[in-house]
């Protein structure tokens, strides 16, 4: 049992030391990145390798779990998100029409100012959008004890009237970090809402993804996705708000129902098909007769269990 | 190696290779620790003298190669590999043989192996391996996985016996995974590991196999309720802290 072999392995260049550190830092848990970032740091003993692992990775990861960062000026929260990012380190809010300057590594705000012109969309498209953050703001506030929500316009966001198409994106971020409680875990609902003019549909596309990990004394991880589709009627601006939250709610609702009765049938059909609570026998195994074995072949026969 | 073994507690147990094997590039200096403080997901080989498949780990293995409990031969073929004694290998025979019944008991399948070997104070070291595969394709399944793996390792140290007492220190892994997977509720996947020790000081009136077995049988019971009741219930119910469930389903509003 000689480790000879693996000692011989060539020292990794600084290029291999920093890919295997963001590996590490993409594939934190929920909320558990500042841990993941300690133990590389120890493990890495190389300040140099590790700010540039760290400066890379981060940004991808808050943008992945889309984290929210409390506005300095005390407006609300930002999302880090791609539909929101100006550049490496702004992201527009939406709602108060501000855009945030962010510390990726300290995943903290530094800074706010207003948007700009070019950055809002048209008034026309505003219209919709803030019908539809009105409405996704009451359904969040009813429904996530901690969700933090946001409408973003991706495409058509210069469009002035009738005639042609946008593309809004809905985006549900709950997180709840608990590590006194070994316990973290995260909601995350990206919708697609596609206003198409000629056909005068709004088609709606769903990415629900959850997350949730329990450590102690042990480590267990559940890692649930969902997608769905769905469309209505091209409406005025509020009722399209109405109908999409609908259907997002209705989806929502589902999905979490599917999820309770993915727990309810584990303990008696999923996990049994790993392993039994108790034998086919439906008693303890016999080791006290183990003696009887000696005579395996015959045993094996009685059982039916031949091979 | 604190940090290592932190970080291990942290990283998705679906990603245990993947990460195993870039901290040994990082810590090559600690490549024994880690290999025998992680424990990965069991690998299987065939024996081509018995035509069975059997386990692979750290204890059946001598440089590249491991040793199959089968033909008590190594693969690929070594040439002084070491092997237990004539006394050890025969009670090593006998185990296997047991616990092939006990593993088709519980597990519907499977596959099992039992390595024992000497160690320096005249007592020995026993390690029962089960990996079960419960996917679709994989045997003993009723096809309700798409994917699921559970590998169990169990080491246990037994001591010299001393008035007709042994003293038995066992430390049971169980690693698992399981996906479920459909149009209407999309991908469901847990994963887990646990680790556990049990200590007892057991007459061997009824011999070393009968007592170790009871202790497996025990511990194996606990650790898969724990994972069921504990772990499982932990991330259900930190699912319904992010979004409870709603007490009674609304009824979908009609469209305007």
């Amino acid at each position: 049992m000689s480790d000879e072999d693996d000692l011989q392995q060539p020292e990794p260049t600084p290029k291999q030391k920093k890919d295997i550190a963001k590996w590490f830092l993409a594939n934190a848990p929920p909320g558990e990145i500042h841990y993941i970032a300690k133990d590389i740091q120890s493990i890495l003993a190389d300040e140099d390798t590790y700010n540039a692992a760290v400066s890379e990775a981060y940004p991808l990861y808050n943008k992945a779990h889309m984290i929210a960062l409390e506005l300095p000026n005390r407006t609300g929260d930002v999302l880090i998100t791609t539909f929101g990012e100006i550049d490496e380190t702004e992201y527009l809010d939406p709602r108060t029409c501000q855009v945030a300057t962010v510390n990726h590594v300290k995943q903290v705000c530094t800074n706010v100012r207003p948007a700009t012109d070019e950055e809002l969309p048209s008034s026309y498209i505003e219209e919709f959008r803030g019908a539809l953050d009105a409405e996704l703001v009451k359904y969040v506030a009813e429904t996530y004890p901690k969700g933090i929500c946001s409408v973003y316009c991706i495409n058509g966001k210069d469009t002035e009237g009738l005639g042609a198409d946008f593309e809004f994106v809905v985006v549900i971020s709950a997180a709840r970090h608990s590590p006194q409680n070994f316990c973290n875990g995260s909601w995350r609902s990206i919708w697609n809402a596609e206003f198409k003019d000629d056909l005068q549909v709004v088609e709606l596309r769903g990415k629900l993804q959850v997350d949730a990990h329990y450590f102690e004394e042990g480590n267990v991880q559940l890692d649930a996705s969902h997608e769905c589709k769905d469309s209505t009627i091209f409406q005025s601006p509020e009722e399209c708000a109405l109908s999409i939250i609908n259907m997002i709610r209705h989806h929502e609702n589902e999905y979490m129902a599917s999820l309770e009765g993915s727990y309810s049938n584990l303990p008696d059909t999923t996990f049994k098909d790993l392993r039994r609570k108790l034998p086919v026998t439906r008693t303890l195994f016999p080791w006290h007769n183990t003696l009887q074995f000696s005579l395996t072949r015959d045993i094996t026969k009685e059982l039916g269990i031949e091979k | 190696m604190e940090a290592a073994m932190d970080l291990m507690r942290r990283i998705s147990p679906n990603h245990t290779e993947t990460a195993l094997s870039a901290l040994l590039t990082l810590l090559p200096q600690h490549s024994s620790d880690l290999l025998s403080q992680v424990d990965q997901p069991l690998q299987v080989l065939c024996d081509v003298e018995s035509g069975k498949e059997f386990i692979l780990c750290e204890y059946n293995r001598d440089a590249d190669s491991y040793r199959s409990p089968w033909s008590n031969k190594y693969h690929p073929p070594l040439e002084d590999g070491p092997l237990p004694s004539a006394d050890l290998r025969k009670l090593e025979v006998e185990a296997n043989d047991i616990f092939a019944i006990y593993r088709d008991q519980y597990y519907e399948g499977g596959i099992s192996s039992v390595y024992m070997w000497e160690d320096g104070n005249e007592g020995f070291v026993a390690c029962f391996l089960i990996k079960k595969d419960g996917s679709q394709t994989g045997h003993g399944r009723r096809g309700n996985l798409q994917e699921g793996a559970w590998d169990a390792i169990h080491v246990i140290e037994v001591g010299v016996e001393e008035e007709g007492m042994a003293h038995y220190c066992l430390t049971s892994t169980v690693m698992l995974s399981l996906t479920t997977s459909d149009k209407s509720s999309g991908t469901f996947n847990l994963s887990g590991s646990i680790r556990r020790q049990m200590n007892l000081d057991l007459s061997v009136a009824d011999g070393h196999l009968c007592n170790m077995g009871r202790m497996i049988e025990e511990m194996e019971s606990k650790l898969r309720n724990s994972l069921d009741q504990v772990y499982f219930g932990k991330t259900k119910e930190m699912v319904c802290i992010l979004r409870p469930p709603l007490e009674v389903v609304q009824p979908r509003l009609p469209e305007c």
